[in-house]
């Protein structure tokens, strides 16, 4: 089986992250630069898959030359090759071009299915494997909490807040997937050391025949007008509790009449 | 006028809040029309035009609720070939986002996910707020090719009545429409709903109570429910909280779970990382209890209490109870 993982680099949540004033495009310079969380799952998910019935795991990512760090963590965690999408003519591009991108390059190599994270850290629009499925053709098995692969039938969980859908297709398909879909899996040194001699394909727009007039900031549908960081809140009332911390709490509850 | 297409997220003839939140903002565009999938338009027209729907169009084929998101997408893109809306709004939530995302390279449009408010600027063309990395930065945008598509955030527009009332019912339009052979690739062949307790959801309740390690266990976490219980509140936790497996991970609040924005949040026991602030900074009113008076979520809070929160919630608990009488 032909699993191709698609991997976001994010910038690392636990720091302060910032849109370039310029053109409101994510400072993607500065951060410390990981793999989205959700793709890490899409990664696990992807090998567990080849393990259980046999295929080739290829990551793909589109993103600047730092992407490449994720790239060989992604194949470190057994991965067996990569292609990284990188060309500056990129910087910029909305939802639909990056889609139109992803799967110009994901015509070329194929697959049966195309794994996905649910949505990035980072922009968190979540509409990316839905539009991957529509560019491509083939069915959409998104939201994933659960794949099970039998022959050439998919079957998934897929979770709302509500409880969840039992949803089938057969292949090929983009599948995404939830958190705790499975196990967390780190690099080994073993690992490590593979995957530096892993094969990494880099393509540039030309490589991949991508229409540069459809891609990047200047070509987006969707402009960023202005933005602004969000003036800090008021600093509040703190006090320690001398034993009627509940009562205090419970009149300012009454004061701005929430009981 | 021009119309503004809503997509209606409904439970048979039950219209769901966002809906009349869609609707309002619909109306700062154009004339909003309800597109209607699957049962129920009888029972909620009334209440549709209320809320600004001058029309409703319907399609209620057996493929809504059969196949996953795809039968919507293309309904959405048969009815702006056909009507040229202004605009296209839809709920932000999981499923909205992916119809709008199918949409969008259907009709090659610009689309925007999760804004919180959405106004028609100056030559009429909607410009959409977002609160990106959970609040920290505010941004407007527009869409500039083709018909803008906009999934707007549950719970963060206010609904509003029609300034004139509808004297009659939403016109009902049925639309001849049958998805393609396409779009039923993904079927659905089974619907488990998880138990539903008593409490609102937790990204449309006016008030969410959420408990961090603080808590110390599922045992500890009662206590977090009892105050929600009290409040009328939702119940949400941090990660460390899920992680763990104390509660039930579609309950974390923050970068990787829910952005809520309650008009009060109640945090017991969480330190207040980045990401959990990511998602609760906007809350309208914040509470914070913490042994820690270094813990970031005072910075946060409109009222904080450096305490041991199994003292100050059984008070607070009495407390309510002595003010409710």
């Amino acid at each position: 089986m032909n699993i191709v993982v698609c991997v976001k680099q994010v910038p690392d949540t636990a720091v302060e992250r910032t849109l370039r004033p310029e053109d409101g495009t994510l400072d993607r310079v500065t951060p410390d630069g990981l793999i989205n969380e959700l793709c890490e799952y899409a990664i696990v998910e992807g090998l567990r898959i080849a393990e259980a019935h046999g295929g080739e795991v290829t990551i793909l990512s589109m993103g600047p030359a730092k992407a490449l760090e994720s790239v060989r963590k992604a194949l470190s965690m057994g991965a067996d090759k990569a292609v990284h999408v990188f060309d500056d003519a990129l910087a910029g591009s909305d939802a639909l071009a990056t889609s139109y991108a992803m799967a110009k390059v994901l015509e070329t190599t194929g697959f049966d299915l195309v794994i996905c994270g649910a949505e990035s850290t980072d922009a968190r629009t979540g509409v990316l494997p839905a539009m991957l499925a529509e560019r491509l053709g083939v069915a959409q098995l998104t939201l994933a909490g659960k794949v099970d692969i039998d022959g050439a039938v998919a079957t998934i969980r897929r979770v709302s807040d509500d409880g969840y859908e039992v949803v089938t297709a057969s292949l090929p398909a983009v599948v995404s997937v939830v958190e705790k879909i499975n196990e967390p899996r780190y690099p080994s040194f073993k690992g490590i050391m593979a995957a530096k001699k892993k094969p990494v394909q880099t393509l540039s727009l030309a490589d991949a025949q991508i229409d540069p007039a459809l891609v990047g900031l200047g070509n987006a549908a969707t402009v960023v007008v202005d933005l602004a960081a969000r003036p800090p809140r008021e600093a509040g009332v703190i006090v320690k509790d001398e034993g009627d911390g509940g009562t205090q709490v419970a009149g300012f509850l009454t004061a701005r009449k929430f009981i | 006028m021009a119309e503004v297409l809503v997509l209606a997220e409904h439970s048979g003839p039950a219209i769901k809040k966002v809906t009349l939140e869609l609707l309002t903002a619909a109306a700062r565009l154009g004339e909003p029309s309800v597109v209607w999938t699957g049962p129920g338009v009888e029972e909620a027209r009334e209440r549709l035009a209320e809320f600004g729907a001058v029309r409703v169009y319907v399609a209620d084929g057996a493929e809504f609720g059969e196949f996953v998101v795809t039968p919507e997408a293309e309904l959405l893109a048969q009815l702006v070939a056909e009507k040229k809306p202004a605009a296209v709004l839809l709920a932000g939530t999981a499923a909205g986002k992916e119809i709008a995302g199918r949409l969008a390279v259907k009709i090659n449009s610009g689309v925007l996910t999760d804004a919180v408010d959405v106004i028609a600027g100056d030559d009429g063309t909607p410009v959409a707020t977002h609160a990106n990395f959970g609040g920290a930065i505010t941004v407007h945008a527009t869409v500039r090719t083709g018909t803008p598509i906009i999934a707007v955030r549950p719970n963060a527009i206010s609904a509003q009545p029609a300034a004139e009332p509808a004297t009659k019912p939403a016109e009902l339009i049925v639309v001849n429409f049958t998805a393609s052979e396409a779009a039923k690739a993904a079927r659905i062949t089974e619907h488990v709903t998880a138990e539903k307790g008593e409490r609102p959801d937790l990204t449309e309740a006016s008030i969410v109570v959420s408990g961090g390690r603080g808590t110390g266990g599922p045992e500890g976490f009662k206590t977090i429910e009892d105050l929600a219980d009290a409040l009328g509140a939702a119940v949400g936790a941090s990660r460390a909280v899920t992680d763990a497996g104390w509660y039930p991970h579609q309950f974390q609040v923050g970068q990787t779970g829910k952005t809520v924005s309650p008009q009060l949040y109640v945090a017991a026991g969480i330190s207040g990382a980045i990401q959990h602030r990511a998602g609760m900074q906007t809350s309208k009113t914040i509470i914070a209890v913490n042994k820690d008076a270094e813990a970031p979520i005072f910075e946060v809070a409109d009222y904080g209490v450096v305490g041991d929160l199994f003292t100050v919630i059984p008070q607070l608990l009495d407390e309510i109870g002595k003010r409710k009488g």
